[in-house]
């Protein structure tokens, strides 16, 4: 009898030791490969004021009829994917589906001069939105980006009464499609964050601004505030810009020449 | 002044259940609405991107101010030391607190998560007057609460005074609160001012005491309780004043308006060319609200009728809402003015709204809802007046004040 348990607890310790070792050899070079890069993933990394991103968006650049902005947007942030309920009627759906960027068209009411600009969240350096928001979702970042946290997000809406933009959405309806990067759920409120996904992995680039390039418009041109030799400050330095709703003394990170 | 007796509600039991079966079935009908729209979302109702607060916030904020203007017939008792006032007291607490319960009730089953009550609860804000207004508001009802302890129960007595003193001042700042909800935002061309925070306490004095003396009524007559004539010139005669008062403010915070040139297509939209707006702000806030009731309330001999005073109150109620509506939902639709100078010819997508009045018309389950929370307000005194001591045996002069006899009767 013994002999026999001792043959067979041989039997299983020598299949544990060749378990272990091939375990090992499968899993070692994972551990070595894999473990630098995940504490090294720029995610995990504070956001720190060193930048603060926005836009410059040169009106006269910004071509009629063109939507190549808002198109991309709507991919990039999984707006396209939104379908009105069924019963609603199509152009209140308009009024109630969520809008990141939308294509305005002016009209000068002296010289009826026109002028195409895309409006979205103007990411104010003082935010109206972030001042009410009781519960503190809708927040800015270091980097002056302008987000909400959909998790704390209550739905009270009292930052949509706050914003001089209409920059902000409220999801109306239940959601069936979304996109991993740009989550979205009834009952909550969201606005353009920058398209923060990219920032926050290293792509230094927004989905409207990239396509207004591709277009060959060049309208939009996105960059650090805080870089004087980068993109956007050398754009701003060329030419005289405004903000929309000056007078408010917000210091929105997007602005605008030829308005 | 005689000792003041109070008893619970005498109704006849069928007339009380009845009444019961009818505020609880509207209650029941506000709580399926509710459900509804959180079930399928908000585009169930009118709201959209451009009207974010519709007809629930209308009944909330109405309900919310008239709590604290409420539990004024209460001050002027202890803080005021008005003696005739005093027997009003325990009413006007427990009218109060269902005010505020029912208006918090609809304002928090429209949030768009009123599943997260508890990180509205938990994680604050406190730049935001919203965020202070969770306190101030569940403040006012412990309070409250509280105060009606010290009425009700002979060892509180010596606290009456301060307790109904530091519930005064609160009531001023909740409603200055409220008020400021809209008086602090800086985008919309109809807000934007300081004078909508006192405007809402003025405002909160006359619908508050109208919804009181309705509930006063209602319950005296149907147990048969006399309330003398004394007391009833003493009660029109606020409500008056009250209502005066709005005017005055509502005339202060148009012409603040109007002086400026930047705001003269606001004004123009709510006085004038607002089509639905423009109607409910001079036949529903000023004519309805103030200019008829004043003419009861002033009128040597249709002010000595109850049954007409009773209709002022009414009319105070109506106008009341009207004042609301072209507050909350009149000053969204209109407009954010972004382009000095220039007409928007396009704003995003057909359908979506910029440079235009928003369109919005409230859906049956959003008015529900706001009639649910009007019926939680009412069935609460409903339950407490019968089963507690709040209602005095009488409110005749000779009971009140014994000098009136000696009066002629106004």
């Amino acid at each position: 009898m013994n002999h026999e348990t001792e043959s067979t607890n041989q039997g299983r310790r020598d299949f544990l030791s060749a378990a272990m070792g091939v375990s090992t050899a499968a899993i070692a070079p994972g551990v070595i490969l894999h473990t630098p890069e995940a504490s090294a993933a720029p995610r995990t990394d504070p956001v720190t004021d060193v930048h603060r991103w926005g836009l410059l968006v040169d009106t006269s650049k910004c071509a009629e009829g063109c939507s190549a902005c808002v198109d991309a947007c709507d991919r990039e942030n999984g707006l396209n994917l939104q379908a009105a309920p069924l019963g609603d009627d199509a152009m209140k759906w308009q009024n109630q589906r969520a809008t990141w960027i939308r294509k305005v068209k002016l009209q000068d009411n002296l010289s009826g001069q026109i002028t195409n600009l895309p409006l979205m969240c103007q990411h104010c350096e003082h935010p109206p939105c972030v001042d009410v928001c009781p519960t503190g979702a809708s927040f800015k970042r270091a980097d002056g980006i302008v987000m909400v946290d959909s998790h704390t997000c209550i739905g009270c809406r009292y930052c949509m009464m706050a914003c001089p933009y209409k920059a902000r959405s409220f999801i109306h309806e239940q959601v069936d499609q979304k996109l991993t990067r740009a989550p979205r759920g009834k009952g909550c409120v969201e606005s353009c964050n920058l398209c923060v996904h990219r920032l926050d992995a290293g792509d230094l680039s927004t989905a409207c601004a990239e396509a207004c390039s591709a277009e060959g418009h060049r309208a939009l041109v996105f960059g650090d505030l805080k870089d004087p030799s980068g993109p956007l400050r050398q754009a701003l330095a060329k030419q005289r810009t405004r903000q929309i709703r000056q007078d408010l003394g917000l210091n929105t990170g997007v602005r605008y020449a030829g308005i | 002044m005689k000792r003041i007796v109070y008893r619970e509600w005498l109704v006849q039991p069928q007339r009380y259940w009845g009444l019961l079966a009818i505020l609880a079935a509207v209650v029941a009908v506000g709580g399926l609405s509710a459900l509804y729209m959180e079930h399928h979302g908000h585009w169930v109702t009118g709201m959209t991107n451009s009207v974010v607060w519709g007809m629930p916030h209308v009944f909330a904020v109405f309900l919310i101010i008239a709590a604290s203007g409420a539990l004024n017939v209460a001050s002027i008792g202890t803080v005021f030391d008005k003696k005739a006032y005093k027997p009003l007291g325990r009413l006007s607490g427990l009218l109060a607190v269902a005010l505020l319960v029912g208006g918090l009730l609809v304002l928090v089953l429209d949030l768009g998560r009123p599943d997260r009550l508890l990180v509205a609860m938990t994680t604050h804000n406190f730049s935001s007057i919203f965020a202070w207004n969770i306190f101030l508001y569940t403040g006012f009802a412990a309070i409250t609460i509280g105060y009606l302890w010290t009425m009700a129960e002979r060892k509180g007595h010596r606290l009456q005074k301060p307790v109904g003193t530091f519930a005064f001042l609160w009531r001023l700042a909740l409603t200055t609160g409220t008020g400021s909800i809209f008086g602090f935002l800086v985008g919309r061309e109809a807000y934007d001012t300081a004078i909508l925070g006192p405007m809402f306490v003025v405002m909160s004095f006359a619908y508050g005491l109208a919804v009181y003396m309705l509930v006063l009524f209602y319950t005296f007559d149907a147990d048969g309780r006399p309330i003398g004539p004394a007391m009833l010139k003493r009660l029109r005669s606020l409500l008056g004043l009250f209502v005066s008062a709005i005017l005055y403010f509502t005339l202060v915070y148009h012409l603040t308006k109007l002086y400026g040139a930047k705001h003269s297509d606001i004004e123009a939209f709510i006085l004038i060319n607002g089509g639905f707006y423009s109607a409910m702000f001079w036949v529903g806030w000023i004519l309805i609200g103030g200019l008829l009731p004043l003419g009861i309330i002033y009128h040597p001999e249709l002010n000595q009728r109850r049954d007409w005073i009773t209709a002022a109150c009414a009319l105070v109620i109506v106008g009341g809402f009207a004042a609301m509506y072209v507050i909350i939902i009149g000053s969204q639709a209109y407009p954010q003015e972004m382009f000095p100078g220039h007409s928007v010819l396009q704003f995003g997508a057909p359908g979506d709204v910029g440079g235009r009045v928003a369109p919005y018309s409230p859906s049956l389950p959003e008015f529900l809802l706001g009639i649910g929370g009007v019926g939680l307000a009412l069935l609460i005194p409903a339950v407490g007046v019968r089963v507690l001591q709040f209602l005095p045996e009488s409110l005749s002069d000779r009971d009140i004040d014994p000098h009136a006899s000696a009066r002629p009767a106004a």
